[in-house]
């Protein structure tokens, strides 16, 4: 008898930041962070370059471990679990239930076909041959790619062009059925019309996953954004939905970002 | 400002000559030392066929034979023996190091290893002379055969090991730590354990760099003379057990150079077991050329 795929139960929780400092050798990136980041919504992270928003974004799926000497203080919570003290496997499960997708499209080096069914193997998700078949040709269909592969499937992701490269990774990311995705200036390393082709991907994916963002393009924000965090010098300054940030920011700070007087 | 660019590109043009020139010397080299080893070797292959020398086992030189049967087997026996040994142990310490391993334990391991590197390959000699060649006739042999005075094909083994470990680390750990830090990020975001990460994505972007590596390894464990020379035993015999001992093709070269002009065609003989080290190596490196480059083409 053949093993059912083994699908994962999705919630639709908040991912609860509190009282989060963190630090690399001694020096505070970080500085009391407390958020409350909505499921099923885009929330974008702005504000200026150095400003810590892709450290908080590599905190919410504890990437920092990979940084020598960083310490953290506070809490990450998605439901009951904590992520800043999770170890093992719980931590390995927090990470599949918070994918990430990077600022450099990255595939590995394996086929395009290796590439999405590659976290499904890791935590056996489905079954080698027709069952891993059906959910990798799944996952390239939401991003929009399985027509533009077809026939080469087996042949290296370094070969599609640097748009494709990153709609790989969203594939692979979608593929260990996660909660929230994590995008690193997901668009940034793109032209014009793939940069398009992923924001629409994440307007139509926001209704299956809660997507959190982080943007140095204000307008791709005003896009996109349902919900906007404003961070500068690794303090959170200003929280609220889109049009609230956008078109009443309360703070000094925002409002002169917002102008452009400083970026 | 013509007669400036025109200077400039009289000597772009000669600097690129001046460089056609060191390539060619570099093949001309190579091509001239197998010329010459040829050569020298002319008197023996002139009244014995290359298959009736490297078939033979009987190694006579007072009776005019010369069978290198015995020598070719030992070296390649030798390396293999350090390359099985040496391969994993390189592998999985150069994985601890690159990916485990805290800054302070790579700061205390990276210059020791430097050091072993760099040690005359007579102090292994030395070093496997006092420890490895006791240990094995006293407390490993006697546990499979009645009799080995240590000085084995096996302690060969385990010191050539020893002598291309440091290099095999230090190449591996270049080669992994050159593997981009976001290919690690990509699949440990994913819920991928730090071995998963190592093992499916680390070694599989190294693999062209570790085969490069081995044929380096390999290259230089073929050639290795003095230390083995000291623990193999020197006995012109084709070994059938790790306990035999052994008589490869450089440590024949190294303990007969200067007896040769007493015997006749001891010096051609002696040339053409130089002649088959250098071509067993070239056909290494080419076979190897051939296997890197299907495995480039593959990614």
């Amino acid at each position: 008898m053949a093993m059912k795929e083994r699908t994962v139960k999705r919630t639709a929780q908040p991912l609860v930041v509190k009282n989060l400092n963190l630090s690399i050798g001694g020096t505070p990136i970080l500085k009391n962070i407390n958020l409350e980041l909505p499921a099923h919504k885009i929330t974008c992270i702005v504000g200026p370059s150095g400003c810590g928003k892709s450290t908080l974004l590599k905190t919410l799926n504890r990437l920092t471990d990979m940084t020598d000497d960083v310490h953290i203080e506070g809490s990450v919570l998605l439901g009951d679990q904590d992520i800043i003290k999770a170890s093992g496997v719980e931590l390995i499960e927090l990470r599949r239930r918070i994918g990430l997708v990077p600022q450099q499209p990255t595939p590995l080096p394996m086929s395009i076909y290796d590439n999405v069914a590659y976290g499904r193997r890791i935590h056996k998700l489905s079954r080698a041959g027709r069952q891993m078949h059906k959910s990798v040709l799944r996952y390239l269909n939401a991003v929009g790619l399985v027509t533009e592969v077809k026939g080469k499937l087996h042949s290296s992701a370094s070969r599609l062009s640097i748009g494709q490269q990153q709609r790989l990774c969203l594939a692979r990311s979608l593929a260990v059925e996660p909660e929230y995705i994590l995008a690193d200036e997901a668009t940034s390393a793109l032209d014009p019309i793939s940069s398009r082709t992923v924001e629409d991907l994440f307007v139509k994916l926001k209704e299956d996953y809660s997507i959190i963002m982080v943007t140095h393009t204000l307008s791709q924000a005003q896009r996109i954004a349902d919900y906007v965090v404003f961070i500068y010098m690794g303090e959170v300054v200003e929280t609220g939905t889109a049009d609230q940030v956008f078109n009443h920011p309360q703070h000094e700070l925002t409002q002169n970002y917002l102008k452009g007087i400083f970026s | 400002m013509i007669h400036r660019n025109r200077r400039r590109v009289r000597r772009d043009k000669t600097s690129a000559i001046v460089m056609m020139v060191m390539v060619i010397a570099s093949f001309a080299f190579v091509a001239a030392m197998a010329v010459g080893l040829y050569l020298k070797a002319q008197p023996l292959l002139s009244d014995h066929s290359i298959w009736q020398l490297l078939t033979a086992r009987e190694w006579k030189p007072s009776q005019n034979e010369f069978g290198f049967l015995p020598f070719v087997m030992s070296t390649l026996l030798v390396t293999a023996i350090a390359l099985l040994l040496a391969l994993p142990l390189s592998f999985f310490t150069a994985v601890y190091l690159t990916e485990y391993a805290r800054t302070w334990v790579k700061k205390l391991v990276y210059p020791a290893l430097d050091i072993l590197a760099s040690l005359p390959s007579v102090i292994y000699g030395v070093w496997g002379t006092l420890l490895i060649v006791p240990l094995i006739s006293k407390h490993i042999a006697p546990h499979f055969v009645e009799f080995s005075s240590g000085y084995t094909l096996l302690a060969s083994g385990l010191v050539l090991c020893v002598m291309v470990l440091p290099l095999m680390v230090s190449l591996f750990v270049e080669l992994f730590s050159a593997v981009p830090n976001q290919l690690r990020e990509a699949s440990t975001a994913m819920g991928a354990t730090p071995w998963q990460t190592t093992r499916r994505v680390v070694v599989r972007s190294s693999i062209p760099g570790m085969i490069a590596a081995v044929v380096l390894a390999v290259s230089k464990a073929m050639g290795e003379t003095i230390a083995v020379l000291m623990v193999c035993g020197n006995m012109p015999q084709i070994p059938h057990s790790v306990f035999d001992a052994c008589y490869p093709l450089p440590a024949l070269l190294a303990n007969n150079y200067g007896e040769m002009l007493s015997v006749p065609r001891y010096e051609a003989a002696l040339m053409f077991s130089a002649l088959i080290l250098f071509v067993v190596v070239l056909l290494f490196n080419l076979i190897s050329r051939i296997i890197l480059n299907r495995v480039k083409a593959k990614d």
